[in-house]
């Protein structure tokens, strides 16, 4: 990792960059690792920690406001707000992350395999990407649903593939300028295989990157995610999901009831703004640790 | 120029070529004979059988049923939906002028909005750009259905200025029922344009050639219309058109979301009863649409920066 050895302030600060980074984070920062937390906490334990079921549904709460250890009222079909919430974050947490693992390890691996043979490969290889381009990611996950039926997976894998050009994209820059440094040519010279030099030595070098790319992909893909189930191609009704729960709390909102849309909604745009204040941290001070 | 704009083309129809054939080719491959969609599964005579297939070349191999989609494709007949019996080119006649609208209003909202407010807090100090950058935090949050969903509940429900459902009818009326999805979809968009205009012009600010005609005393605005503003554009239209060839897609939200009939809300409910047809042909139009849109980006954006060398846009 440290490039600047000869300057003796970048060694102090390499010295300790998980501390300084930590510092660096203020009130902001940390609250987003808390709402994370929180988040990553439901998404595994949501159905303990519910205090109801979230699916069993009693019409003649409809749309009945907070009362009594149901915080945060019913929704149209007398189902337990609070109950949904917690078991909803794990679909859409868990769906984001694969979204995010899936589009990152595609591109990761195109962007190493096109920057290390160069040539034909990567001509061939930049062809696909374009193409793939062409697709906006919304799009491509209707096409799934279409052709596989609507589900969580065909929209996770139809996301991932949609995001897969830009991680490649970001990446190659970077494999590249890694390809060309004097260690990789030295190695070679030693007789160390392709993939050896590729998995030891020039990922490990571009991680800091690579993990910038998956963070900020998170909260695209939970987005995305949510939006689909929303448009009812995702996350099928009456499963418990924030996204589905936006579209299912449409018709209470539009009557004057908005607390289980709202709700819904509240919970995904402090997840999103969390990871991507995150994000844009990581992917500056991981441009600073590199420079 | 001639040069790129020939490599561009050629590039805008290996592309086209490649998207078209794998919509088709997706959808071939789902599940689910369409002579048992056509017949409702029951079962037929074979002499009207027969008589399907030839209709709808479901006899032909899989390569001449693309080209014959293709080419009449090309001709503006996109086939026929199988459920609705009618022309796929007509329902997406009677849709595709509310979604052009609604992507119009939105492109205007952002530029006017997002280069408006980047340019107010890059010039204006302290509280000013604090206001901007809080604005374009919070929108920058907001996803479009997110979005949707609050104007709906504020503008539409609580105070009864904007009506929440529908497309209206008559020019005035239409723009009445444009405004909330077209604010639901410029949230994000708003925020991003916001932040790339503020930077540029901020990057520019600090450049020595400002400080030169400063100090040669040029009035203030001319410095920032001809000296800043001018440099700043560049980055500022990439951003801007991204953002717009964006929204193609995902108009199917707020449509969806504000009861459009709209081409992207239409194209999710086919999506939901599984007619390919119109699947098929509307996925090609809006593919069409953003690929013709990122070409006229790049064509932008070498006329705008001659230094630019032509084809590469910054990657």
């Amino acid at each position: 990792m440290s490039i600047e050895i000869l300057d003796p302030v970048a060694d102090v600060e390499e010295a300790a960059p998980s501390r300084r980074r930590l510092r660096q984070l203020g009130w902001v920062g940390w609250l987003s690792i808390g709402v994370i937390a929180v988040a990553l906490l439901l998404a595994v334990l949501g159905p303990v920690f519910a205090p109801f079921d979230p699916n069993s549904s009693d019409l003649s709460y409809a749309n009945v406001g907070p009362f009594g250890s149901h915080l945060l009222g019913f929704d149209g079909q007398g189902r337990d707000v609070l109950s949904r919430l917690m078991v909803g974050a794990r679909t859409t947490v868990f769906g984001a992350a694969f979204v995010a693992i899936v589009a990152v390890f595609i591109g990761a691996t195109l962007a190493i395999v096109t920057a290390w043979f160069g040539g034909k490969i990567d001509a061939g290889v930049s062809v696909g990407v374009d193409v793939l381009f062409a697709f906006p990611g919304i799009l491509l996950a209707v096409l799934a649903a279409a052709v596989f039926g609507p589900s969580l997976f065909s929209a996770a894998l139809a996301l991932s593939l949609a995001y897969s050009p830009y991680v490649a994209r970001v990446l190659r820059g970077a494999a590249l300028k890694e390809r060309a440094m004097t260690y990789i040519a030295a190695l070679e010279v030693q007789g160390f295989g392709a993939w050896r030099l590729c998995v030891r030595h020039l990922l490990p070098n571009i991680s800091s990157l690579i993990v910038a790319q998956g963070t900020i992909l998170f909260g695209f893909a939970m987005v995305d995610l949510a939006a689909i189930s929303f448009l009812g191609l995702g996350v099928q009704t009456p499963q418990a999901d924030w996204g589905v729960m936006v579209s299912d709390g449409k018709t209470s909102l539009l009557q004057g009831y908005p607390l289980v849309s709202l709700s819904a909604v509240l919970c995904i745009v402090a997840v999103v703004a969390a990871v991507s204040f995150l994000g844009d941290r990581l992917d500056t001070s991981s441009k600073g640790v590199r420079r | 120029m001639l040069a790129f704009l020939a490599r561009r083309m050629a590039m805008l129809v290996a592309t086209l070529l490649v998207a078209s054939f794998a919509i088709y080719g997706a959808l071939y491959l789902a599940p689910g004979s369409p002579i048992a969609a056509l017949t409702g599964g029951r079962s037929v005579p074979p002499d009207v059988l027969a008589q399907l297939e030839e209709r709808y070349h479901l006899n032909e191999p899989f390569l001449t049923r693309y080209w014959i989609w293709f080419t009449s494709a090309l001709h503006g007949d996109l086939g026929e939906s199988i459920p609705l019996h009618e022309k796929v080119s007509t329902l997406i006649g009677q849709r595709i002028g509310v979604t052009i609208q609604l992507v119009m209003l939105t492109a205007a909202i952002i530029i006017i909005v997002g280069v408006g407010l980047g340019i107010v807090g890059a010039l204006g100090r302290g509280s000013v750009d604090g206001g901007v950058l809080l604005v374009s935090t919070v929108s920058a949050a907001l996803p479009a259905f997110a979005a949707a969903v609050i104007l709906q509940f504020v503008f539409g429900v609580t105070l009864g200025w904007f009506p929440v459902l529908g497309n209206g009818d008559g020019f005035l009326d239409q723009l009445r029922h444009l405004t909330l999805p077209a604010l639901a979809l410029a949230a994000t968009s708003v925020a991003l344009v916001t932040r790339v205009t503020r930077t540029a012009v901020r990057e520019e600010l600090d450049r020595e050639h400002v400080q030169t005609a400063v100090s040669r005393g040029l009035p203030w605005r001319e410095v920032v219309r001809r000296h800043v503003l001018r440099n700043a554009a560049i980055p500022i239209t990439t951003v801007v058109g991204i953002t717009i060839a964006s929204l193609i897609a995902l108009a199917a939200i707020v449509e969806t979301a504000f009861g459009l009939n709209g081409l992207g809300a239409y194209l999710v409910q086919a999506a939901q009863n599984k007619d390919f047809a119109v699947v098929q042909g509307i996925s090609l139009v809006l593919v069409f649409a953003f690929v013709i849109t990122n070409v006229v980006i790049d064509i932008a954006y070498a006329i705008l920066d001659p230094r630019v060398t032509l084809g590469s846009r910054a990657q």
